[in-house]
């Protein structure tokens, strides 16, 4: 057996896998924020679009669901130049990754808006706000509330997702990972760290995830109750009210 | 279904003098899919005046209502409110639907009331009724919340101002609706059955408060089944089958003397159950 605790140990705390490890972190933010507009404008497009906006957000949609990542950044950084586009490492990873996202979160998004009863579209109408007053204060706010566990669920996917920029060469945590095994050839602690480390990001990202699901589960009302005494009189109160 | 008994709302009611007529309906068709649900539909509404629409599900009442408030497109004849055409303009002696913001801005003189409330569950019952005066009108905030809680004093909700729509009944959750149609100052009030969604015992708390908006001179026009408040409130009782006005009479003749077979069966079926 050939497994050195040394190197793994060493590796652990290694100043390019913690270097990585951030790169991971914030490649995943922007990438997923960028992804996020792309997919409420992708969403708004298909559902209250002309037919022109409407077939754009379709090939969006159906080209970037249907072709690989990995293909999709090979293009972007490798394939542009070639017809005078070219973008650095980081740019290309982030528009890969924020273009990939944004067409799973458009369909996430739509189904959110189609969640939300349709009364309350009238009754936004009927007190007078035009389509983008509606969206921003009647149907949004509420469409979140179904949108927000999928989009936890994305992020989960994305900060494991960003590792495909290695290809690239983007120098996130798999890329130093396998610059690191390039050095001693200790591929299997090399490696074991870097799956350590995506381990770690996201059981950090499932703890924070746990805590906004348990905000936006809450049904529309009084802020958490404080002590568990007050809990127990707003589920009274709520109980005496009756109609739910 | 007559769930307000004579004891319950005065049947004597206030004389008024109404005014020029407010709402011009003429000739308004409305299909679905191919379904002809209004048949050239023509009304006059005048300022202060009650009207009640009746008739059976499907009849097209409720469309009509919603036609009027511009949530639903109308396919042929016109609207009018005050004299201005709802929800298109004349071009070049054409007819062109208005934008978003136009007819946005014609929904803002007319307040209406749904059969199932559809308060906005993600606020509280003040911010209900102020959010769009504050946000739609940017009217000043504080006069806004001042005129709000007016509102609920007068449907009889003062305490309920930072309640969530799932913590009030049926009856207060509509009860708040129609303070927040009313916080947008309309002109005229639609009212979409509604009372149908709610349990017998709270029927009446709705009724009363519309009772007392029709004494304070509101133009009204009331699809219900509740044929109390026809008796009450009503100026006008109007019947709807098939997509078309088969009677229109005052509450006291309809009640006694329906001149249409339609009007008679409809009355033998509400009166005997």
């Amino acid at each position: 057996m050939n497994w050195s605790w040394p190197y793994f140990f060493e590796y652990l705390t290694n100043g390019l896998m913690l270097r990585g490890a951030w790169t991971t972190v914030w490649l995943s933010v922007v990438s997923m924020a960028i992804g996020l507009g792309l997919g409420v404008v992708a969403a708004m497009f298909k559902m209250y679009g002309n037919f022109a906006l409407r077939a754009v957000a379709e090939f969006y949609i159906w080209l970037f669901r249907g072709t690989p990542i990995l293909i999709q950044l090979v293009i972007i950084y490798t394939g542009l130049p070639q017809i005078g586009i070219r973008l650095t490492v980081i740019e290309s990873a982030i528009i890969g990754l924020a273009l990939n996202e944004g067409a799973y979160l458009a369909e996430i998004i739509r189904a959110g808006i189609m969640s939300v009863d349709k009364g309350q579209n009238d009754a936004a109408r009927a007190v007078g706000m035009t389509w983008r007053e509606r969206m921003w204060y009647v149907i949004l706010p509420q469409a979140t509330r179904t949108i927000i566990p999928p989009l936890g669920n994305q992020f989960n996917g994305m900060l494991k997702t960003t590792s495909l920029a290695s290809v690239i060469s983007m120098e996130e945590l798999m890329r130093n990972a396998q610059m690191l095994a390039q050095i001693e050839f200790r591929v299997l602690e090399v490696y074991i760290v870097a799956a350590i480390w995506y381990l770690i990001l996201v059981s950090i990202w499932g703890l924070i995830q746990v805590r906004i699901e348990a905000h936006y589960e809450k049904p529309f009302g009084p802020a958490a109750a404080v002590s568990p005494d007050a809990k127990k009189k707003l589920r009274k109160a709520t109980q005496q009210a009756g109609h739910v | 279904m007559n769930t307000m008994s004579p004891s319950q709302i005065p049947t004597t009611k206030r004389i008024k003098s109404l005014g020029e007529p407010i709402v011009k309906i003429d000739n308004v068709r409305k299909s679905f899919h191919g379904l002809e649900v209004l048949k050239g539909v023509s009304l006059e509404v005048r300022r202060g005046e009650v009207v009640v629409l009746a008739g059976r599900s499907g009849s097209g009442k409720s469309t009509l209502l919603r036609c009027i408030d511009q949530l639903e497109t109308i396919d042929g004849g016109s609207i009018r409110v005050n004299g201005e055409l709802m929800g298109f303009r004349e071009k070049n002696g054409r007819v062109v639907p208005l934008s978003d913001g136009q007819i946005a801005r014609q929904q803002r003189g007319m307040g209406m009331v749904f059969q199932n409330f559809n308060l906005f569950p993600h606020l509280s019952v003040i911010d209900n009724i102020t959010l769009a005066p504050n946000k739609i009108l940017k009217r000043n905030k504080e006069e806004v919340r001042t005129e709000a809680r007016e509102l609920l004093a007068k449907v009889g909700l003062p305490e309920k101002e930072n309640a969530y729509p799932r913590q009030l009944s049926g009856g207060q959750q509509q009860r708040v609706a129609i303070a927040r149609a009313l916080a947008m100052k309309p002109e005229v009030m639609l009212f979409d059955e509604p009372t149908s969604a709610l349990d017998p015992e709270m029927i009446s708390e709705v009724l009363e408060v519309m009772v007392d908006l029709s004494h304070q001179g509101m133009t009204m026009i009331v699809v219900t089944h509740e044929m109390g408040f026809a008796r009450a409130a009503a100026d006008r009782v109007l019947l709807m089958h098939e997509g078309s006005l088969v009677e229109e009479a005052t509450p006291e003749e309809f009640f006694e003397r329906p001149k249409s077979e339609e009007a008679r069966i409809f009355l033998s079926k509400i009166l005997h159950h």
